[in-house]
C-alpha cells in the first residue's frame, strides 16, 4: 500500500495533469468530450514532437533554441517541394534529412566549436529566421492544388479510423523514444554525458558523437513537426515555430527532468507536452482572452516545477 | 578524563526504510583526537552528517556542552562551532584559494564592498600554517588534489571552530603533507580544541588520536583509549573476524613483454620508458607532482603525446582516447572518482557496465537488460559491494564501495593491461585485501597490472617490481630484492640509488 502511494506521489508531473484534467472538466463540460479529447492530442503532438527531441538535448545537459526556425525553414523547404511536384515520400525524407542536417551543424558548433549549446542554438534561430525571410520574401507558401499535395496534407489533417494521424506519429515517436533511451547504448551514454561529462568519456565513451547524436536527433524532431504544421495547415508560414523552444522546453521541465542533464524521463515528457496542450485547449473552450491564457499558463508550469522541487529536496 | 564537548547518543538514521546507525554512541572530549574508525558503510560519514546538520537524524539525541541540541542545517552547527572537512572536495574549483576559504564570509567595507586584499591576506596566515606554497589567489582547479585537500582544511580551520571533524583528510595528501598536518592537529588540541579523525589508515590512528570509537555495521562496538588497543585488536573489532595476512602474494609464471613505452614525452612527462610483462605487478612511486597519474592518462588517451612510441604484444598502437586504450586491452582505474571514475546520479548497473556495453547486445541492437544484471551481481559479489542492490544510486554508496565499483566497471572491458592509480584509498583494511586478492587472481589469469601507489607499504606488499617517478621522468627501477621504503624514497626525490646501497 505505501508502495502503491509512494510510486503515486512521486509522479508528480501525473498528479499535476489528473487535477488539471479534473478542474477544467468541472469548470467546462464540452472539455471530456471525445472529440475534444483527440482534438487536444493533435494539438499536443507537435509540441510533443519537438519535446521529445528537446528532451534528448536536455538530457546532455544542453539546450537547443533553434527548434522553432528549424520547424519554420524545414516546414517552407517541404511546402515548396511539394509545391513543385515532388513526390510525398522524397519531401518527407529530404526535410526530415534537413533537420539532421541542421542539428549536426548545431552539435559541431558546440563540440568541434566549443561553444555553449545557449549561444551556438541561438546564433542558428536568427540564421536559419533571417534565411526564411530571403527564401519566402516573406509570404506564406501554399502547397497547392495538385493531388500530391492532397497526399501530403493528409499528414496533418487525415484520419485513421476516428484518430487523426498526427497523433499516431506522436505516439510513434514516444515509443522510438522510449525505446532508444531505455534499451540502446546511446540512451544510456546520454544520461551518462549528461551526469559526468568527464567519467562518461574516461569510461571510453565518445561524449562529442553522443551531443551530435542529440542535436542531429533534435533537428530531426523539429523538421518532423514542421511537416505536420506544414499539411495541417496547407501552406508554410515564414514565421511558422516561432516561441516554439518554449513549449518544448516547458513540457520537458514540467516532465520532471533536470535542466542540468542526467535525470529525465519520456513519460514524464509526455506528460509535460500534454499538460500544456489542455492548458491551451481549455482557455481557448472558456474563452480566456490570449493576454490572460500567457499568465494562468505561466502559473501552471511554475506551481508543478515548484512542487517537484520540494519533493526532490527533502533529506 | 577531559570534558565532554559533544555527545551524540543512541543516534539512529534510516534511509528510505533502511537502519544505517543503530542507536550510535559518540563522545568528543575537548582537546583530544577521536578516531571514528570502521569498513567502508559502517556509517562514519553519516554520522558526522548528522552532527553537522547535512542530514537529519530519525532519532537520538545530541547534547553540545552538556545541553540538548537540534542541528537542522549546517549553518546552525557551524554557529555552534562546529566544523567539518568532507571525505569529498566541496571546492568551487573556478574560484580562488582565497576565495574558497572565505566563501560566504568575505570581509566586507562599510559600504558593503568585498576587501579582497584583506581577503587575500588573511588566507595567507592559514596556507603557511599548513605548508602550502602557494598565492591564495591561484585558482583551485589548476593545484593538486591533495593541495585542494589542504584547502578545505585551511578552510575549517579559518572557521575557528571547537570542534573539528576531519573525514579521511589524509586521502590525496603526500607524506610530508600529513606530517605537517599532524602538527597541526597538535596545535589545536594545545589550544583546546577538539577534533574527530576519520581514517583507514590505522598507523595515523595510533600516531594522532587519543580515543578510538568503533563503528561496525552502523553499531557502536565500542569507545577505546588508543594505548589499550593493537592494530590488530582494532581490525578484529571493525571487520569482526580476523584477517589473514595483509599482503597475500602469489607466484606467477611472468611472461613475454606486453607493453612497452618508449620515449614518450609531453607537457607533463619527460622522455618516459619502461616495459610490462604479462601476469607482472609494476608499481609506480613517487612524490606528489611526479606526474604518475599524468603518464597513466597519457598511456590511457586522455593527453595527446608528442614524443615516443607505444607497444601492446610488439605492435605499435596509436592511442588518441580513452577508447582506443580500452579497443587496445587498456583500462585505467582514475585516481579522482568522483570526477571521472564513476557516475554518482546513475546506479551500479548503469556504471559498472559503462565502459563495456556494447558486450550487452541483444535482440534487435538493444540492450540485453537481464544478461546486464547478471554480470552486474556476480561483480558485485565477486567485490562484495556493500550495497542494497544493482539500482542503487552511486551518491548512496559509501566512498570505499564506489572505489569497488569503479574496478569493478575497468575489469569488465576484460583488459589486458589494468593500470590502478590510488586503488585503495579511502578503502578499509578488510576491502583492501579483498582488493589486494583481486589483483592476484587477475594476475593468475595472465592480466598485468600497473599500480600508482602513494602507499609504499602497499607497493612493496603487491608489486613484482616498482618504478619510481621525480617530476615527469622515471628516476629508476627497483626489483624486490632491493625494494625498500628507502631506495623508493632516494629514488622520489630524484636522487641516484648507489649500487652499494643495494642490498
Ligand atoms: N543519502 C543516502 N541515501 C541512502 N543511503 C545512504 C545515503 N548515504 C549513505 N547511505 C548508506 O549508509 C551507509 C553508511 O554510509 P557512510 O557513507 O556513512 O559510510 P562510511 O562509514 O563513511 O564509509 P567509507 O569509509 O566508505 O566512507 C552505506 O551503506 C551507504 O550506502
Ligand atoms: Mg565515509
Amino acid at each position: 500500500m505505501t508502495l502503491l502511494k509512494n510510486k503515486i506521489f512521486k509522479n508528480k508531473p501525473l498528479i499535476v495533469l489528473v487535477v488539471t484534467c479534473i478542474i477544467i472538466a468541472l469548470l467546462n463540460n464540452r472539455f471530456l468530450t471525445s472529440g475534444n479529447i483527440l482534438t487536444v492530442l493533435r494539438q499536443t503532438s507537435i509540441n510533443a514532437v519537438i519535446a521529445t527531441g528537446m528532451l534528448f538535448v536536455i538530457l546532455t545537459g544542453g539546450i537547443d533554441l533553434s527548434v522553432g526556425s528549424v520547424l519554420g525553414f524545414c516546414g517552407a523547404i517541404a511546402a515548396f517541394m511539394v509545391s513543385s511536384g515532388f513526390n510525398v515520400i522524397i519531401v518527407v525524407l529530404l526535410t526530415l534529412m534537413l533537420g539532421i542536417i541542421i542539428g549536426l551543424g548545431n552539435g559541431l558548433l558546440i563540440t568541434a566549436g566549443r561553444l555553449q549549446p545557449f549561444i551556438a542554438t541561438l546564433g542558428t534561430v536568427t540564421l536559419l529566421r533571417g534565411i526564411i525571410l530571403v527564401f519566402t520574401q516573406g509570404k506564406p507558401i501554399k502547397l497547392g492544388n495538385t493531388p500530391k499535395s492532397e497526399i501530403f496534407s493528409k499528414i496533418g489533417t487525415g484520419f485513421l479510423g476516428p484518430i487523426p494521424i498526427p497523433v499516431y506519429i506522436m505516439i510513434l515517436i514516444f515509443i522510438i523514444a522510449f525505446y532508444i533511451l531505455t534499451h540502446t547504448r546511446i540512451g544510456r551514454y546520454i544520461y551518462a554525458t549528461g551526469s559526468n561529462e568527464e567519467a562518461t568519456l574516461y569510461s571510453g565513451i565518445k561524449t562529442d558523437k553522443v551531443k551530435l547524436f542529440v542535436y542531429a536527433f533534435s533537428g530531426m524532431m523539429a523538421a518532423l513537426a514542421g511537416i505536420l504544421i506544414t499539411a495541417r495547415l496547407g501552406s508554410a508560414q515564414p514565421t511558422a515555430g516561432g516561441g516554439y523552444e518554449l513549449d518544448a522546453i516547458a513540457a520537458v521541465v514540467l516532465g520532471g527532468t533536470s535542466m542540468a542533464g542526467g535525470i529525465g524521463t519520456i513519460a514524464g515528457t509526455a506528460v509535460g507536452a500534454l499538460i500544456i496542450g489542455i492548458l491551451n485547449n481549455a482557455l481557448n473552450l472558456m474563452q480566456v482572452s490570449s493576454y490572460y491564457q500567457d499568465v494562468a499558463k505561466g502559473l501552471v508550469i511554475l506551481i508543478a516545477v515548484l512542487l517537484d522541487r520540494k519533493q526532490k529536496s527533502s533529506r | 578524563m577531559n570534558d565532554i564537548v559533544v555527545s551524540m547518543k543512541n543516534i539512529n538514521k534510516n534511509f528510505s526504510g533502511i537502519k544505517v546507525l543503530k542507536n550510535v554512541n559518540l563522545n568528543i572530549y575537548k582537546g583530544n583526537v577521536m578516531a571514528l574508525i570502521g569498513e567502508n558503510g559502517a556509517g562514519k560519514s553519516t554520522l558526522m552528517k548528522i552532527l553537522t546538520g547535512v542530514y537529519l537524524k530519525t532519532d537520538g539525541e545530541i547534547y553540545l556542552n552538556g545541553n540538548e541540541v537540534n542541528f537542522n542545517d549546517t549553518r546552525s552547527s557551524q554557529e555552534a562551532k562546529i566544523s567539518i572537512i568532507h571525505q569529498e572536495l566541496n571546492l568551487i574549483n573556478d574560484l580562488s584559494i582565497g576565495e574558497n576559504i572565505f566563501l560566504g564570509r568575505e570581509p566586507v567595507s562599510s559600504s558593503g564592498r568585498i576587501l579582497w586584499n584583506v581577503l587575500f591576506e588573511n588566507t595567507k596566515p592559514f596556507l603557511q600554517k599548513l605548508g602550502l606554497n602557494e598565492d591564495p589567489k591561484e585558482i583551485v582547479k589548476n593545484i593538486s588534489v591533495g593541495k585542494q585537500q589542504l584547502v578545505e582544511i585551511a578552510k575549517s580551520l579559518s572557521t575557528d571552530a571547537q570542534v573539528i571533524i576531519m573525514d579521511e583528510p589524509t586521502g590525496a595528501l603526500t607524506p610530508a603533507e600529513t606530517k605537517k598536518l599532524f602538527q597541526v592537529i597538535n596545535e589545536l588540541k594545545n589550544e583546546g580544541k577538539s577534533i574527530v579523525y576519520i581514517s583507514h589508515r590505522l598507523k595515523e590512528i595510533f600516531e594522532i588520536c587519543d580515543d578510538v570509537t568503533i563503528l561496525r555495521d552502523g553499531e557502536t562496538i565500542g569507545e577505546f583509549p588508543i594505548n589499550e588497543l593493537s592494530e590488530d585488536s582494532i581490525i578484529e573489532m571493525m571487520v569482526g573476524r580476523k584477517l589473514s595476512e595483509q599482503y597475500p602474494k602469489v607466484e606467477t609464471k611472468i611472461g613475454n613483454e606486453i607493453l612497452k613505452v618508449e620515449n614518450l614525452s609531453n607537457k607533463f612527462v619527460n622522455d618516459v620508458s619502461f616495459s610490462l610483462n604479462k601476469g607482472e605487478t609494476l608499481g609506480v612511486a613517487g612524490l606528489m607532482g611526479a606526474s604518475r597519474t599524468e603518464l597513466m592518462r597519457t598511456i590511457y588517451g586522455i593527453y595527446s603525446y608528442v614524443n615516443g612510441e607505444i607497444y601492446i604484444d610488439n605492435n605499435k598502437v596509436k592511442i588518441n582516447s580513452p577508447m582506443d586504450a580500452l579497443n587496445a586491452g587498456i583500462a585505467y582505474v582514475t585516481e579522482d572518482r568522483k570526477s571521472n571514475g564513476i557516475i554518482t546520479g546513475m546506479n551500479i548497473k548503469e556504471n559498472i557496465t559503462l565502459s563495456s556495453l556494447k558486450n550487452f547486445r541483444g535482440k534487435f541492437g538493444f540492450l540485453n537488460k537481464s544478461k546486464e544484471e547478471d554480470e552486474s551481481v556476480s561483480y558485485m559479489k565477486n567485490m562484495s559491494v556493500k550495497a542494497t542492490g544493482t539500482e542503487q544510486l552511486l551518491k548512496f554508496l559509501s566512498g570505499g564501495n564506489q572505489q569497488k565499483v569503479s574496478i569493478a566497471k575497468c575489469l569488465m572491458t576484460n583488459p589486458k593491461i589494468l593500470i590502478m592509480d590510488e586503488p585503495t584509498r579511502g578503502v578499509d583494511v578488510g576491502a583492501k585485501k579483498e582488493i589486494y586478492d583481486l589483483i592476484n587472481k587477475f594476475k593468475k589469469d595472465g592480466m598485468s597490472i600497473i599500480v600508482v601507489s602513494s602507499d609504499i607499504p602497499e607497493i612493496l606488499g603487491i608489486c613484482d617490481r616498482i618504478m619510481v617517478m621525480h617530476e615527469g621522468h622515471v628516476s629508476g627501477f627497483l626489483d624486490m630484492k632491493n625494494a625498500t621504503q628507502e631506495n623508493i624514497m632516494t629514488l622520489a626525490v630524484g636522487k641516484e640509488v648507489h649500487p652499494n646501497d643495494i642490498a
